[in-house]
């Protein structure tokens, strides 16, 4: 278990002062100038050595994504784009980060602009985190007005700038090409890849997108160095990670913990185990809605990091821990899922804008059991239509639910059925 | 040049290519609903996905440039799995109306379905219905049918220049839509009906009035504007049902004014279909040996001095050439075919849009002059915009200031800018100069009216003073608005010597002068000019022309003869006989040979062939036909002062602007529409 001395945010339950004065004598800001003094390479490289893997979701290690930036700036300009459109159903981390520690955002900000050569950097923040932009702005005012960013940030000769940017409440605006359109102004669509942002991405300048907690860890990384944070966790899956645990705990929490730590010790040392104990779990989404859940007898074992969840094929996500015990309905849940996603779809290409709407209407039969056998497996197959064969990620994500129910709950769903034909009967 | 295997065929291709692309160059088809090779990617139909070796996942092919060594599998079961499953998706919440939808026989979907549609459908919920829109007088929405591709949003963004159309909402229920509910506003709207791959955009006046296994197609050429647009007519028995784009790179790439499209139903209103001769102040049915002998007859009593021709601008080379012939014939000079007295005329070069509507690509400035090309030529005009999109491309303005759906700097609206662009003291003179290929665009505002000569020789000083000529680079353009000027101006139908221009021979009607006119379908004049001449018309519509005529000789229109027409670059194309003439009219160039027999002076042909191997040698467009005869530079056009009058565009009125249009109702309606002003209430309709 993660010790006091190891975690990265100090501030994550808001006990001590948020701002620049409070942030300082926690060690925030501490010899930023001699961390950029060591040079973009060295920067990139130490954070690849860190074995740091994206926050958002996906995983893909930060350090590798740093290094697709073109080496020598062109006619373009560079852009840094913070994503804190934080929107996945369960996921609250970024929440915390930026009220309660902010400057660690900012701090991480001018470290990541800095090692892909860009002088300003755009936070993409949820409209809904009203207090959370006001705490983010008043830490970039503060920190412009202490020099630390703005021109010639914390002396080191490297001019950055950052804008705080507030969305209007689209989920899809958390994928990295539908949020840079609507900061450009457009209609939040995801975009096609290639080309890819390290490309062609804001205003088609070379852009990196990276999660409010990829960014927000890198100052640490650097100050306390790539080997602390890799002896942190599993090799491959290594760090310290905020989780969100939510559900039927005693008490939901965000906890930073090392990669890797065991779900069910997870839930029982920082939440207070699940309601009425271990033995009234039902099920677990482990990584935020859109991953597929697990049932009891995987969480006993599980592990809580990337490449663990995917070989009981479900993922860390965004480390968004769903707790469900056996007062559940997983099928209206999963349902209620479908319901988000297809509301959520934006429309533009055709498996996802179709068949969401398909998978939420036939869960909702399924729910109360109006459906035949036969459709269960017709379910799954329209999933495996959607899943991968979208622009973006979105079908995957409304896929993976369904698959997971139906993978783990299938008697649920025939018991479902079999009830509502003899009752029909 | 990138390598790569395509089904197990290796093919080296472009680098940059997409997928779909290569795929086509081996003729490996791909289905396709959103990818349109003219129009921005937006790969959102996910048909086209195609297997990659080493993807996990199938691509779009529309969007994925090739790359070496690539592996693509385009039927691979994991591909037919991803199409059946796009497929499936498209049609859960598509209504399958085919029998009542007016794509059905030339519909995508329909064709895609048939490959990779099922054939009963595992979809059991309810469809989504989209509430009715109204998007103006020539494309009927139907967006229950949509299927999203956004083919139509993005012509209108990037080709049209009117982003009328977006897509509004998310989820399924995104609909495509005017954001405030409005009538599409350009003059290619039309082009949306082709493009959209299902039912949900068609053609309101088409509606339900034929099907598409019943027509039967004409390759042909359109005679609206001078752009000689190339156009498929579509008939059914005896009837024009409607007009389509052809594919032509040098003229209108694939797209279709809206005039040109919809103004087809005039073809049927308004007709002259049997000679008529005045009696008693009244026009009267009569017979063709009736009427040439009363034409005969007036022309004998004056004598062919006395007669004056002047051709319209829908006449076609052919019969513009017989006429000439037979007012040489009967010792006549009097003959012009410029009815608006445009002061052009003197060589090739000074009449022509010498860069070619494709070199518009090529150039890097462009000065327009007393023009509105976005009315005088739509297709021509999204060209510009074409090149304009492409960015480092400035382009002034002189004459009335107007949207012309790309950026362009208003310089002015007096011919007096001209002369300070000649000189270099204008600052637009270096922009002209610095860029590589500038060019300008004359427009007959400019030209018809008293001082065109001297304008006409201003911009020829612009032209040369700005390095527009040379090199291989033509950068002088006259933009024409009527279809058969260039043929009249290229074969000669001008003033002979001694002989009397448009001006002049009104003048002399007027005065008693000239006892007797010919007028080869035209319509644009001031009839109450010709004072009290004998008006013989030839023509096909009932226009101005007609109800001042003492004898009538019914023509053809553009769709109903095999006619050649030269249009603004001098390109000489051929109209096909896509109908019969109505009733009693006939071909006009045979109206022309049987009047010349009557008259005792029949010309030297009776075929078609011979007529054109003679007009052949009349000028060098006719001998090379759809190809463009490029002029030699020549001094041109007058000097002098030019009056302080603005420059303007002489369309007041895109949508009426010859007898076909003015004869049709779905012209009417747009122009009351567009132009009206008619407001419309909550209660109206």
């Amino acid at each position: 278990m993660l010790t006091d001395k190891d975690r990265i945010f100090t501030n994550l339950y808001g006990l001590h002062d948020w701002r620049l004065a409070g942030a300082r004598a926690r060690g925030d800001w501490d010899g930023t100038k001699e961390l950029l003094a060591k040079g973009r390479d060295a920067i990139i490289e130490e954070v690849k050595n860190s074995g740091l893997r994206g926050r958002g979701g996906a995983g893909f290690p930060t350090g590798l994504k740093w290094s697709f930036m073109p080496k020598q700036p062109g006619p373009r300009p560079h852009y840094l784009v913070v994503n804190a459109d934080e929107g996945e159903p369960g996921t609250c981390k970024d929440r915390d980060m930026l009220r309660w520690d902010p400057h660690k955002l900012v701090e991480g900000c001018l470290i990541a602009g800095f090692a892909i050569g860009a002088n300003s950097g755009y936070i993409y923040i949820r409209g809904e985190l009203v207090r959370e932009a006001e705490h983010l702005q008043t830490a970039i005012d503060e920190a412009r007005a202490a020099g630390l960013i703005g021109k010639n940030a914390c002396g080191s000769g490297w001019d950055f700038e950052l804008y705080v940017h507030r969305g209007a409440g689209a989920y899809i605006c958390g994928e990295e090409s539908a949020l840079l359109q609507s900061l450009e102004g457009q209609k939040g669509q995801p975009r096609l890849k290639p080309p890819f942002p390290a490309g062609v991405g804001l205003y088609g300048c070379p852009t990196t997108v990276n999660n409010v907690e990829s960014i927000a860890v890198a100052p640490t990384i650097l100050r306390r160095g790539a080997a602390w944070f890799a002896g942190i966790g599993r090799p491959k899956n290594t760090g310290t990670k905020v989780f969100c645990i939510s559900g039927h705990v005693e008490r939901p929490c965000n906890v930073e913990d090392e990669m890797g730590i065991p779900l069910r010790e997870l839930v029982e040392k920082h939440a207070g185990g699940v309601r009425g104990g271990w033995d009234n779990l039902l099920a677990v989404i482990p990584g935020g809605s859109s991953v597929p859940v697990l049932p009891k007898s995987i969480c006993d074992t599980v592990l809580m990091d990337f490449d663990s969840l995917r070989e009981v094929r479900s993922g860390l996500g965004t480390a968004a821990v769903i707790v469900m015990d056996k007062s559940t309905d997983i099928v209206a849940s999963i349902a209620r899922l479908s319901r988000f996603y297809m509301h959520e779809s934006c429309g533009q290409c055709t498996p996802c804008r179709e068949g969401t709407g398909w998978l939420w209407r036939m869960m909702r039969r399924m729910v109360d059991g109006h459906a035949e056998l036969a459709e269960i497996d017709m379910l799954e197959d329209v999933t495996r239509e959607i899943e991968g064969h979208t622009i973006c990620a979105h079908g995957d994500a409304a896929a993976w639910p369904i698959q997971g129910l139906i993978r783990h709950f299938r008697p649920e769903l025939e018991r479902r059925i079999r009830e509502a034909a003899a009752r029909a009967a | 040049m990138t390598k790569l295997t395509i089904d197990g065929r290796e093919i080296e291709v472009e680098a940059g290519m997409t997928i779909i692309q290569a795929c086509e160059i081996l003729g490996v088809e791909i289905p396709r609903f959103c990818f349109h090779e003219r129009l921005a990617i937006a790969g959102n139909c996910r048909m086209c996905l195609v297997e990659v070796e080493k993807t996990p996942k199938p691509v779009a092919s529309c969007a994925q440039p090739v790359a070496d060594g690539m592996v693509v599998k385009t039927n691979s079961p994991m591909v037919r799995k991803a199409r059946h499953g796009v497929m499936e998706f498209l049609l859960i919440n598509h209504p399958l109306d085919c029998p009542i939808c007016d794509q059905g026989g030339e519909c995508d979907l329909q064709d895609e379905a048939m490959g990779y549609g099922m054939d009963r459908s595992r979809y059991r919920e309810l469809k989504r219905a989209v509430k009715d829109k109204d998007f103006g007088p020539l494309v009927k929405p139907t967006m229950t049918r949509c299927i999203h591709c956004t083919r139509c949003v993005r012509f209108l963004a990037d080709v049209a220049g009117a982003p009328d159309l977006g897509s509004i909402g998310r989820n399924e229920n995104m609909e495509i839509d005017t954001f405030v509910a409005k009538a599409i506003g350009s003059e290619l709207s039309g082009n949306i009906i082709d493009l959209c791959p299902v039912g949900a955009l068609t053609s309101k006046p088409y509606a339900f009035t034929a099907r598409s296994w019943e027509l039967h197609s004409s390759e042909s050429v359109d005679a609206l504007d001078a752009v000689g647009s190339n156009i498929r007519v579509d008939a059914r028995g005896n009837q024009v049902m409607r007009v389509l784009p052809r594919t032509n790179d040098d003229v209108n790439e694939e797209w279709l004014g809206d005039k040109s499209r919809f103004a087809c139903d005039g073809l049927m209103r308004q007709r002259l279909d049997r000679p008529y001769l005045r009696r008693d102040g009244k026009l009267a049915p009569a017979s063709w040996p009736e009427t040439f002998a009363a034409i005969v007859d007036r022309v004998r009593q004056l004598g062919g001095a006395r007669v004056a021709a002047l051709a319209g601008d829908l006449a076609d080379a052919e019969a513009m050439f017989a006429l000439k012939e037979l007012m040489a014939g009967i010792g006549s000079p009097h003959l012009d075919c410029r009815q608006d007295g445009a002061k052009l005329g003197g060589p090739r070069v000074s009449y022509l849009f010498n860069t070619t509507i494709a070199g518009i690509e090529q150039a890097g400035a462009l000065l327009l002059i007393g023009t509105n090309p976005r009315w005088e030529a739509p297709v021509l005009n999204a060209r510009i915009r074409k090149r304009w999109m492409r960015g480092g491309f400035p382009i002034g303005l002189v004459g009335a200031d107007l949207d012309l759906s790309y950026r362009h700097q208003h310089l002015g609206d007096s011919a007096s800018v001209l002369s300070a662009i000649a000189d270099g003291s204008h600052p637009f003179a270096k922009v002209l100069k610095d860029a590589k290929h500038p060019m300008l665009i004359l427009g007959q505002g400019a030209l018809a009216r008293p001082d065109g000569a001297q304008i006409l020789g201003l911009a020829r000083r612009v032209a040369e003073s700005t390095g527009m000529v040379g090199d291989g680079w033509n950068g002088f353009n006259v933009l024409h608005t009527a279809a058969a000027r260039v043929g009249g101006l290229d074969m000669g139908f001008l003033p002979g010597a001694g002989g009397r221009d448009t001006a002049g021979i009104l003048a002399g009607c007027k005065s008693g002068e000239f006892g007797a006119v010919y007028l080869l379908g035209a319509d644009e004049i001031d009839m109450a000019a010709l004072g009290k001449a004998f008006v013989i018309y030839q023509g096909h519509h009932g226009d101005a022309g007609a109800h001042r005529a003492d004898a009538i000789l019914p023509g053809a229109a553009y769709t109903e003869k095999d006619a050649a027409y030269v249009n603004t670059e001098g390109r000489a194309q051929q109209t096909r006989l896509a109908v019969f003439p109505p009733g009693e009219a006939r071909e006009d160039w045979k109206i022309i040979r049987a009047l010349s027999e009557a008259m005792g002076r029949a010309l030297p042909y009776d075929t078609l062939p011979e007529l054109r191997a003679r007009l052949a040698k009349s000028a060098p467009s006719f001998a090379a036909p759809d190809r463009v005869v490029p002029a030699a530079w020549a001094p041109f056009g007058a000097d002098g002062p030019v009056g302080s009058e603005p420059l303007r565009s002489p369309i007041a009125n895109y949508y009426m602007t010859d007898p076909i249009c003015r004869a049709s109702p779905t012209m009417a309606q747009c122009t009351a529409t567009f132009l009206g002003g008619a407001r419309r209430t909550g209660t109206h309709g």
